[in-house]
């Protein structure tokens, strides 16, 4: 590991002014992920600011009922924390689902959204990887490509977002709040992470200088009918090959409402808008529920090792829909 | 270096090899003041040192064991503020001023703690090597029971109570990793610890 400096920031301007003329300098949360890169020399900072001491860990409802979830508030506090178990149950279970109970205690949910994607060539430096260092070709496009995108992918990188949370906060149209040099701005969640096109090596829209000070839920009163379910390659302690976040309005078996989020599937959380067209407003069947699946999974693309997924995808999301129609109807 | 007793270790009695004196002149080094197991240890570390390597290389607690280093098997396994997290994913120096507790502070050879106890009793283990992480994170994970905290099996979690099946203790200890293949003793083992909370007061 490259040797750092490393101070500490007690409010988000110090934290800011610290890294905001250094373009090596990271800010430190949890560190599950970013710790794990610098150890394998993906990431080498010159400097580290460690912003576990800002005053971000609350999680509060605001006067217009959304839900404020502090960055600094922990993976595992946010999941047990009464009002996301009763209000946004496909939160908490995508928290849950997600690492060990160990890292759910150390990451933060601002670091959730900024972990990195954990294709086997971005941490292998001595393999060619656009993402880790443009230009010099992607690994996986030609190689062992089973954990790696089928939506939205380019020549340059078929990278995924390995965050669960992220699919569930896609599926509640979260508002991403972030402090920069110059103020404050909201980043809706479909804004926030990029799809790989020809800059891989940017994740998001973050820029280098902005800090997320929080993760604002809406109000959605039928959120309180949602899951999220997550296919993986053991029961537990694995990431996604795919899952999908789901939030279902029924009226007499009619969908007034609906949202889904697929994960494991793209560079970013994919809202799956276009099957979300079709169930809305139509009487909720199979029929139309595979219709819809097939429909988001369209211009869909298998990779040597991961064309599985598609079906994977489409069966998955008929799951969700059928579990939450069931629910409701019980 | 001096050898040292385990019982020296365990009464944290043990070679300070981060002493200021002789290290504070290279300016790579900052002063790090660590609470472990109550005991308050003043160090100059290097910051990319990771809060495991510091347990064991500098402070001499080789309970805390060192596995995959890189979060998958959970035999660094400590507790913080109550908490567990994996000691190798990160750095000393974030936690000045926190509880620390390591396997060393959890009970004595003369007097073990209820899960350390019980995991010789059910044969919780073979080599051992995963065990003290094993035995901190089942101390968090009662804990967590305890206060309701729902897992990603739990089937309702508006539930304030937890119902400890045995699926139910798979997926909490599911962070830890043991390549002997003891977990049928491991849950033999929680679970005894477990009955006896729920019958007695709390250890």
């Amino acid at each position: 590991m490259r040797g750092f400096t490393y101070t500490r920031a007690s409010d988000a301007d110090t934290a800011i002014r610290a890294v905001v003329h250094n373009a090596e300098a990271k800010f430190i949360g949890g560190g599950t992920n970013l710790v794990d890169l610098m150890r394998e020399n993906v990431e080498r900072p010159s400097e580290v600011v460690d912003v576990n001491g800002l005053p971000f860990a609350q999680i509060e409802e605001l006067p217009n009922g959304s839900l404020r979830l502090g960055a600094m508030a922990r993976n595992s506090h946010t999941a047990n924390h009464p009002l996301v178990r009763v209000r946004y149950p496909v939160l908490a279970q995508a928290l849950l689902s997600a690492a060990s109970p160990q890292l759910r205690n150390m990451a933060t949910n601002a670091g959730n959204l900024l972990q990195r994607t954990r294709c086997y060539y971005f941490y292998d430096t001595t393999a060619p990887c656009n993402k880790r260092q443009p230009g010099t070709g992607c690994s996986a496009l030609a190689g062992y490509n089973r954990l790696h995108a089928i939506l939205g992918t380019s020549p340059q990188c078929i990278a995924t977002h390995p965050s669960d949370m992220t699919v569930a906060l896609a599926a509640l149209d979260a508002i991403v709040q972030v402090q920069g040099p110059n103020g404050q701005r909201s980043l809706p969640i479909a804004d926030f992470h990029r799809l790989p096109g020809d800059t891989p090596e940017r994740d998001t829209n973050l820029g280098h200088d902005e800090l997320i000070t929080a993760i604002d839920l809406p109000a959605l009163p039928f959120a309180r009918h949602s899951l999220y379910l997550k296919v993986r390659d053991r029961p537990s302690f694995a990431f996604a090959l795919v899952s999908v976040a789901g939030v279902l309005k029924l009226s007499d078996n009619r969908i007034q409402e609906v949202r889904l989020a697929l994960g494991g599937v793209a560079h970013k959380p994919w809202r799956a808008h276009k099957a979300e067209e079709i169930l809305t407003g139509a009487p909720a069947t199979p029929e139309l529920f595979r219709r819809a699946a097939e429909a988001e999974l369209q211009t869909a693309v298998g990779f040597e090792h991961n064309a599985f997924k598609i079906e994977l995808a489409k069966r998955i999301m008929v799951r969700a829909l059928t579990t939450l129609t069931e629910r409701r109807l019980a | 270096m001096s050898s040292y007793s385990i019982e020296q270790i365990l009464r944290g009695d043990v070679p300070r090899v981060g002493q200021p004196q002789p290290l504070a002149a290279d300016p790579h080094l900052m002063p790090v003041s660590l609470r472990v197991n109550n005991h308050v240890y003043m160090l100059q570390l290097e910051p990319r040192v990771s809060l495991l390597d510091t347990l064991r290389e500098f402070l001499g607690l080789t309970g805390t064991k060192k596995g995959c280093n890189q979060g998958a098997c959970g035999a660094c396994t400590v507790l913080v503020n109550g908490e567990r997290i994996k000691s190798c994913l990160t750095l000393a120096v974030m936690h000045e001023g926190h509880d620390i507790t390591t396997i060393e502070g959890l009970g004595q050879p003369n007097q073990l703690h209820p899960l350390q106890a019980a995991f010789i009793e059910h044969d919780g283990f073979q080599c051992g090597y995963c065990t003290p992480g094993q035995i901190c994170s089942a101390v968090a994970m009662l804990r967590e029971v305890e206060q309701g905290d729902a897992s990603f099996v739990s089937e309702d979690l508006t539930a304030t109570e937890v119902n400890l099946t045995d699926e139910e203790m798979r997926e909490r200890m599911s962070g830890n990793i043991c390549r002997c293949g003891a977990y049928v003793g491991i849950m033999n083992a929680i679970r005894e610890v477990y009955e006896q909370q729920q019958k007695g007061p709390r250890i």
